[in-house]
């Protein structure tokens, strides 16, 4: 059991070494989710997953040159520098390769990564037999080690994120401009290419960052997840990137923080999964998109649906009548069940009311009743008079359309057809024979 | 080079990349080709928790947890793409890092019982493969043989997905390629989907254990997008695709067995599977460039020629003014104008005027151009064409006549003479274009 002294320990960084790793995964986290907002935006997602990939050959490339050169083969900067030529290169060879072949741009970047990885592989298994060298721990990168961060390490993270920040910030116009619109952009003159490239190097950058950290595979994670999460809860651009980055920062802390507590969870792995707990539970509550809302404005929306359906049913039927719940069913395509339901709900808010032998509308219902049966016959004449809809074709149109007519179209269908106040005739044969 | 260790790496690798290529012509159609990325990496917690389940390293066991991991992946990717409405790319890329996460976290807490190897996962064990053999063989047609044990998944799944694609292939091809037209001829576009999705599936999970996801990945996407380069009709594309991806595993060994010799000298090799996944993108690259028709050396070359037939026009067209006009034709003259107007440096220029007289369209005199009987005829095709279309356009569209000489100067390039007796019927009997120039 871990002690609560402990967690505050090490959540308020009172060690200085695991203060180190969590602050700068936290940092890290922040510009991944800056900089991977730009990258989803620009409906560019995965291709944090290429470059990361591509990533690889340039670490084994840079120490088999620094080895060659009789150099320290894992001087940490030389393999960094390898790392972001070859990312950037991969970038530029699937925008190129697209433009070349017209291809889709998934088979592309499947291609690049691939042939990259691939090329990192084979270097790899060179660099195992290369005279004396040792290549252990090359392989981190794949993985990361972010336990084993240094103050330089920390120091690097937090420089690039200020950097990621600071583009981030002074090219807001810009960037937006270029997710939203690039071909405007372009008509007006701005340097849309450049942007890009810089937009390219920023998640470069980001990517670089995290080899150290969280390892080439899970910085992907980093790029997409806390991006993806912000969209749930928000549709403006600079709010998106605020909030992704807050996110990112979090899980962050957070992972890097329990991977502290416990050993034997490696902290990537365990900050990918926190940043996955903050996109379920933004998924599912996002005040914008989420689903909780969606949902429930569906249910509300299908609700009134079906009550407006059962009042035209039942006015149409007989408006002073009382009516069986097998006559309703007969008047369209609904189940008993549906009936029933519906029929429960209207005698709760009092449009209906039960006889003995069946049902009846109220004065209230009567009139709501009334009052849709005269937008759904409106909205056929006008589609009858106007949109040239043959009279046996209007019904379907205008049951879809009856629910959504607000006063003021119900003004102008008024004005253009002439229409009195009396509710007028269905142009069309009632369902269920009834006139 | 020997049967035991090559023939057999070379066997299992050109198994995988054609069960691979197989599903990926159709997920590449349909633009869903890193849905292998998601799903190879995606078996990694698959693997785990099939070990921590059985504790053992049947693989039975690994093949089970793989295949759940993997439909898991498939399953999940659309549910966030259709229920959470999220793009595509950045569902799959949710998705697989989180199953990867959850795999490495599985794997590290579960170091101490199992010894599993997450870089098995990425870049698989190939040259492990002649360690594992069995003896097969049906003794009338084939000799009893051993062949490698991490064969028989592979070709299990090959042999799934050929039989399933050969009975679909109708279906599965107006599914790819129009999915609206095949849900209203009342096929299930969506349950077609899910037979790729599924197919991919179980080749991910067949082919991780011998040549690694990163390989998958590529034996998915490269022969496929390659033979897209090269074909544009399905049938040729699956063979093209399978005949490259074949050919790409055999290139691979042979060149991790050789390439770093000469490089480095001495007896040193590398990475098979690294190796097959750099030549499967090495013959893209290739054919990206070579493709007859598509490439870009094909392209650049009728881009070109274009650009000449163009250049050749346009310096019969400004002959044929002068001469219209009256004005002087002398060399110094027309090689001004035609760089001013024809924006084209001096070198093709000369290139330009040489053609037109080896064509005998036009002849150089005392150092003055003019053209002949036939490069007159040419030119005024050409000229009529120009006014043709100016008047057309004034009469009959809402272009400025400002910008009235620049579409027609377009257009002309591309008027036949049966367009332009038909533009002459549209415009009806006028002889001068709005410029008040005679129409030829």
């Amino acid at each position: 059991m871990i002690a609560t002294g402990d967690i505050v320990d090490v959540l308020l960084l009172r060690e200085y070494n695991t203060a180190l790793v969590v602050l700068s995964t936290a940092m890290l986290g922040f510009a991944a989710g800056c900089a991977g907002t730009l990258l989803l935006l620009r409906k560019r997602a995965l291709l944090g997953d290429v470059v990361s990939h591509a990533t690889f050959p340039g670490v084994v490339g840079a120490f088999i040159v620094m080895q060659a050169m009789g150099l320290d083969g894992k001087h940490l900067p030389g393999l960094l520098v390898g790392a972001t030529a070859s990312g950037l290169a991969a970038a530029w060879a699937t925008s190129a390769l697209r433009k070349a072949t017209g291809l889709k741009n998934d088979a592309i970047m499947g291609i690049v990564l691939g042939a990259s990885f691939g090329a990192g592989v084979a270097m790899m298994a060179i660099a195992q037999g290369l005279p004396g060298g040792n290549q252990a721990g090359l392989e981190s990168f794949i993985y990361g080690k972010t336990a084993s961060m240094v103050r330089d390490d920390a120091i690097m993270i937090g420089i690039g994120t200020l950097g990621v920040i600071t583009i981030s910030t002074l090219l807001c116009k810009e960037f937006r401009l270029l997710c939203f619109d690039e071909a405007f952009g372009c008509s007006i003159g701005r340097p849309m290419t450049l942007f890009d490239g810089v937009l390219m190097f920023v998640a470069v950058a980001v990517i670089v960052l995290g080899l150290q950290a969280v390892g080439l595979i899970l910085i992907i994670a980093l790029l997409i997840i806390p991006a993806s999460a912000a969209r749930f809860w928000t549709d403006r651009f600079t709010w998106t990137m605020c909030s992704a980055g807050v996110i990112g920062a979090a899980s962050g802390w957070i992972g890097s923080t329990i991977s502290a507590l416990e050993a034997k969870l490696p902290a990537g792995a365990v900050i990918v999964l926190v940043c996955a707990t903050c996109f379920m539970v933004s998924m599912l509550a996002g005040t914008r998109h989420g689903l909780i809302r969606r949902w429930w404005r569906q249910w509300r929306l299908s609700r009134r649906v079906l009550r407006q359906h059962l009042l035209r049913a039942m006015h149409e039927r007989s408006p002073e009548g009382t009516l069986g719940v097998d006559t309703l069913v007969s008047m369209r395509s609904w189940t008993p069940g549906e009936v029933r339901t519906a029929l429960r709900r209207a005698l709760g808010s009092g449009d209906v009311t039960q006889m003995p032998d069946g049902w009846r509308l109220t004065e209230q219902g009567r009139t709501s009743g009334e009052q849709i049966v005269r937008n759904h016959r409106l909205w056929e004449l006008f589609l009858i008079h106007h949109a040239d809809i043959a009279p046996s074709h209007v019904d379907r149109d205008a049951d879809l359309v009856e629910h959504v007519l607000d006063s003021q179209l119900v003004a102008r269908l008024e004005s253009l057809l002439d229409a009195s106040a009396e509710t007028p005739e269905s142009p069309h044969p009632l369902e269920g024979g009834a006139s | 080079m020997s049967w035991e260790v090559d023939g057999m790496v070379i066997l299992v690798g050109v198994a995988a990349a054609l069960a691979c290529a197989l599903p990926g012509v159709f997920l590449v159609v349909r633009g869903m080709g890193l849905m292998g990325d998601a799903i190879s990496h995606a078996v990694l917690p698959g693997i785990a928790l099939g070990f921590l389940f059985s504790g053992s390293r049947e693989s039975v066991w690994i093949f089970v947890g793989a295949a759940i991991a993997g439909v898991t992946a498939a399953v999940l990717t659309q549910v966030l793409h259709s229920v959470g409405r999220m793009e595509r790319g950045a569902a799959i890329g949710t998705v697989f890092t989180v199953l990867f996460a959850i795999g490495l976290i599985l794997m590290v807490r579960t170091a101490d019982s199992v010894e599993i190897d997450p870089h098995c996962v990425l870049y698989g064990a190939i040259e492990l493969v002649p360690l594992d053999t069995v003896a097969f063989g049906l003794p009338p047609v084939l000799p009893e043989m051993q062949l490698p044990a991490a064969l028989g998944p592979i070709l299990i799944v090959l042999g799934i997905s050929a039989i399933v694609i050969a009975l679909l292939w109708k279906e599965l091809r107006l599914a790819c390629f129009d999915p609206g037209l095949a849900r209203t001829l009342g096929f299930n576009a969506g349950a077609l989907h899910q037979v790729i999705m599924v197919l991919t599936a179980a080749t991910c999970v067949a082919c991780f254990e011998a040549v690694g996801s990163v390989m998958t990945v590529t034996f998915i996407v490269a022969p496929a997008a390659t033979a897209l380069l090269l074909s544009r009709r399905m049938l040729p594309v699956v063979m093209l695709a399978l005949l490259l991806g074949g050919v790409a595993a055999v290139l691979g060994h042979i060149s991790a067995v050789t390439v770093p010799g000469w490089l480095l000298g001495g007896d040193v090799d590398t990475s098979s599977s690294g190796m097959m996944a750099v030549a499967a993108g090495g013959l893209f690259l290739i054919a990206v460039f070579l493709a007859p028709g598509r490439g870009v050396i094909a392209t650049r070359r009728s881009l070109r020629r274009l650009a000449a037939t163009v250049a050749m026009e346009d310096a019969l067209g400004l002959l044929y003014r002068l001469h219209e006009r009256g004005e002087a034709r002398d060399d110094a003259h027309v090689r001004h104008l035609l760089e001013a107007d024809v924006r084209i440096g001096p070198r093709r220029l000369e290139r330009v005027l040489r053609r037109l007289q080896q064509r005998a369209l036009v002849v150089c005199t005392n150092g003055s151009w003019d053209l002949t009987e036939q490069g007159r005829i040419e030119a005024a095709g050409l000229v009529r064409a120009h006014r043709l279309w100016e008047t057309w356009l004034s009469t009959r569209s809402s272009v400025p006549a400002s910008h009235l000489h620049s579409a027609a100067e377009r257009l002309e390039h591309v008027t036949d003479p049966d367009l332009a007796s038909a533009l002459q019927r549209e415009v009806g009997d006028v002889d001068h274009d709005p410029h008040g120039r005679k129409i030829p």
